[in-house]
């Protein structure tokens, strides 16, 4: 067992570019659900759409590198409008369900075989990424002993934690703002807010729009950083764990999808690379009856399920949270 | 018009790779490598580590048991045909040979059509080689048919029919589950994210009770819908119930059901594997002809079993005392509970039939395709979209939702306007979804949804 590998491992993911394609995710997440209480569970969506719009400008239709990163954003903008005009009058969950399929529907399109041409069918696009990697000003990579970065990765983590500051800030400015102090309490009670004389479906499309863009950032940073847009990086999954990744942090607070998305991922890349060493070699720790080096990498997601059910249940408001602030509910 | 050929052969390539020492499951003895044209070896064992495992089924053209084809020459080259040769076998006494390959790649099976038998035809395009990726993890188990049924120059009204029966079969499937979901939805007001994972588990303890224990498929499934309804119990009773007591918000109980989804799914892999599996028996079944359509009679089972489970479950909801007590209970919690009733009691009730409901659609599901760890999660979002497109907590229509939605999935890529088809069958269940979204915006409420529950 080797522990520097572990804790290099964890560490390089902690603060790598995984990290912040989900502290992005999350932080859009947060205005939604932390801040407005609306339940999107299709931030895959607005990031695929953002990554496409990006990869088929430049790939398909030529277009110069930083309109096509325009039109990604204008892509995320276009779909919180559409979803939200439908859905935002209803109950919460209709959002939720309305998110989750339009995500899925997108996914299946950008993946399908028909439109190959345009998308790259599953395979995806690449050879987008060029103007963005011919701005790395590093010539090395980093290697501090407990952590370690290649030359693309120091370039990747730089702009990525300048994105989050930067958004981290827009968030932090708009929620102490008196349109924050409205988004809160259409959390809290509509009704209330509305006989105020807001209008509240408005102020919801505001939020949609503005976390959907964050969305559309970490999409558009996700496959920047990894130089191909693939369909299937954009599945359901990946919003249900950036939801874990808030959770954990805290939910309506600045600062929480952030702390979140490093501890996640810190979590997750220690746990695999243990339990991958505790499997693997001639005389593994846990011997092969009990688990397979195959099935090591699935524990870390048991662990996952089961630490995201317990949060709920007995800490509901994450590690950094104010109990009162998610005291949300549907009905 | 449709035509048959009256030989018809499905090949299954499996290639199977073992990591690290093999353990001793194949015969220690060396792969005997029987040179072309002799005799019917009696048996080729699999090969040690990894390899490409083909077994040849003749489907008599769909009469009785598939059988396996003997003496069948087959070749695995690397990477192309007419790459470098790998091994030639003849398929022994089981329709099997086993070819080591040396790593992950790209592989290619060749079949010699001249060492078919004696009136045993290629079907479909009459291919005679197969292209098969490996790969570590994920699929490893790679399963194709050359074409179990070839239809020529089939009329778009046969094909209309065809899409129409498979749609109604994988409607009604839908149906058990999102009744399922709809029932626990009702009295509980959970929108639980963990029902994809009850499907499986109807799937997988029927893969478990058969290939495990070796139970007929039949007997298996029974117990399964047993099991499942045990494991609704205990879920409801260690999980549900007390969260229900704490007060637990509703969004905060959603999001439990997503982090015991995401658990169960784990445990799923891990138990069984990333591997898609077959159950023992009613795997490749031929289509008998019933009037207009053709079914196997694994599909006229799960017609008859679904139909008659749906009938009876929507009679006692309506007509004895405890399916009045889970209406009134869906209806309003706090009234039925001054009335008296013991609303716990019948959202045990509930959670017992609505999980054994789901447990069912997932053991027909594992004999209408295979047994996979996510196949109830890849379904979910239809259960979903049938649920909240017929009216979210509705009995009525969750059963036309699913209807909507089964008829929608395989129905639409069969529709092509003047040639354009506006779903292409490669992504057939985006149709469901857009109809769902298109339906939410016209009637929120669903298409039997009370319009109080909403807004």
């Amino acid at each position: 067992m080797d522990f520097g590998t572990v804790i290099d491992a964890a560490f390089s993911a902690a603060l790598g570019p995984q990290a912040i394609v989900f502290a992005l995710a999350a932080i859009g997440l947060n205005v939604h659900f932390g801040y407005t209480g609306l339940l999107n569970f299709g931030q895959a969506g607005f990031m695929s759409i953002a990554a496409f719009g990006l990869a088929v400008s430049v790939v398909t239709w030529d277009i110069n590198f930083w309109l096509a990163v325009a039109i990604g954003l204008v892509g995320s903008v276009v779909l919180a409008l559409v979803l939200g005009v439908p859905t935002l009058r209803l109950r919460a969950d209709y959002l939720a369900i309305v998110t989750i399929a339009t995500s899925e529907i997108l996914r299946l399109i950008f993946g399908a075989v028909e439109f190959k041409d345009t998308f790259g069918g599953s395979n995806g696009l690449t050879g987008f990424a060029s103007t963005y990697k011919d701005l790395n000003p590093y010539n090395d990579g980093l290697d501090l002993g407990f952590v370690s970065f290649s030359r693309g990765d120091m370039w990747n983590i730089t702009v990525g934690w300048s994105l989050v500051a930067i958004c981290c800030l827009i968030v932090w400015s708009l929620m102490r703002s008196p349109w924050g102090r409205v988004l809160r309490s259409i959390r809290e009670d509509e009704d209330a807010v509305r006989s105020l004389g807001k209008n509240v479906f408005a102020y919801k499309m505001q939020a949609l729009v503005l976390g959907g863009l964050f969305g559309g950032i970490a999409g558009i940073y996700h496959i920047l950083k990894q130089g191909s847009a693939v369909p299937t990086d954009f599945n359901t999954t990946f919003t249900f764990y950036a939801y874990a990744a808030l959770l954990i942090g805290g939910a309506a607070r600045v600062l929480g999808p952030v702390v979140g998305s490093i501890i996640f991922w810190f979590l997750i890349a220690g746990l695999g690379s243990f339990f991958g060493q505790a499997t693997s070699g001639a005389d593994p720790l846990i011997p092969d009856f009990i688990m397979t080096n195959t099935q090591s990498s699935l524990i870390r997601f048991i662990m996952l399920g089961l630490g995201l059910m317990l949060l709920m249940i007995y800490r509901p408001q994450g590690i950094f949270g104010d109990r009162r602030e998610i005291a949300i509910d549907a009905r | 018009m449709r035509m048959r050929l009256a030989a018809l052969l499905a090949a299954v390539v499996g290639v199977s790779i073992l990591l690290g020492p093999a353990p001793a499951l194949a015969t220690a003895t060396p792969t005997p490598t029987p040179s072309a044209g002799t005799a019917t070896p009696d048996q080729n064992p699999i090969v040690d580590g990894q390899n490409v495992t083909v077994t040849l089924k003749d489907l008599n053209g769909g009469k009785g048991e598939p059988q396996p084809v003997p003496g069948v020459e087959l070749t695995v080259y690397a990477d192309k045909k007419g790459g470098k040769v790998l091994g030639t076998q003849v398929t022994d006494k089981l329709g099997r040979v086993s070819i080591a390959i040396p790593g992950n790649g790209v592989y290619v099976v060749e079949l010699e059509p001249d060492t078919l038998p004696e009136g045993v035809k290629l079907s479909g395009a009459g291919e005679t080689d197969k292209t098969i990726t490996a790969r570590l993890g994920g699929s490893n188990f790679v399963q194709f048919q050359i074409g179990a049924v070839v239809v020529k120059a089939a009329s778009f009204s046969s094909k209309l029919t065809d899409a129409t029966t498979s749609g109604l079969k994988y409607g009604l499937i839908i149906a058990l589950a999102a009744l399922g979901l709809s029932l626990i939805f009702g009295t509980t007001g959970l929108t639980n994210f963990a029902h994809g994972e009850l499907i499986t588990f109807g799937g997988i303890v029927t893969l478990g009770f058969n290939r495990g224990l070796g139970f007929p498929v039949i007997v298996a499934g029974l117990l399964a819908v047993l099991a499942s309804a045990l494991f609704g119990f205990a879920q409801d009773r260690v999980l549900w119930r007390p969260l229900r007591n704490r007060g637990t918000g509703l969004i905060a109980m959603m999001i439990v059901s997503i982090g015991f989804a995401l658990l169960l799914r784990s445990i799923y892999q891990y138990t069984v594997g990333g591997s898609t599996e077959t159950l023992s028996q009613y795997v490749a079944q031929g289509r008998t002809d019933y009037g207009p359509i053709a079914l196997s009679d694994k599909e006229v089972a799960i017609f008859g079993i679904s139909i008659v489970t749906l009938v009876v479950t929507c009679i006692a909801l309506m007509r004895t005392r405890l399916g009045k007590a889970m209406r009134a209970v869906s209806d309003n919690p706090a009234l039925s509970a001054s009335s008296g009733m013991r609303v716990d009691g019948v959202i045990s009730a509930v959670w017992i039939l609505g999980t054994a409901l789901t447990g069912l659609s997932g053991v027909l599901l594992a004999v209408q395709q295979q047994v996979n760890f996510q196949m109830g999660f890849k379904i979910l979002l239809l259960v979903f979209a049938a649920v909240t497109l017929g009216g979210l907590g509705t009995i009525w229509g969750a059963l036309l939702g699913s209807l909507v939605i089964g008829l929608m999935v395989e129905v639409a890529p069969v529709l092509s306007i003047g040639g354009w088809h506006p779903v292409p069958a490669s992504i057939k269940d985006v149709g469901a979804l857009l109809v769902m979204i298109l339906i939410l915006l016209v009637r929120p409420q669903g298409i039997l949804g009370k319009a109080q529950r909403i807004g």
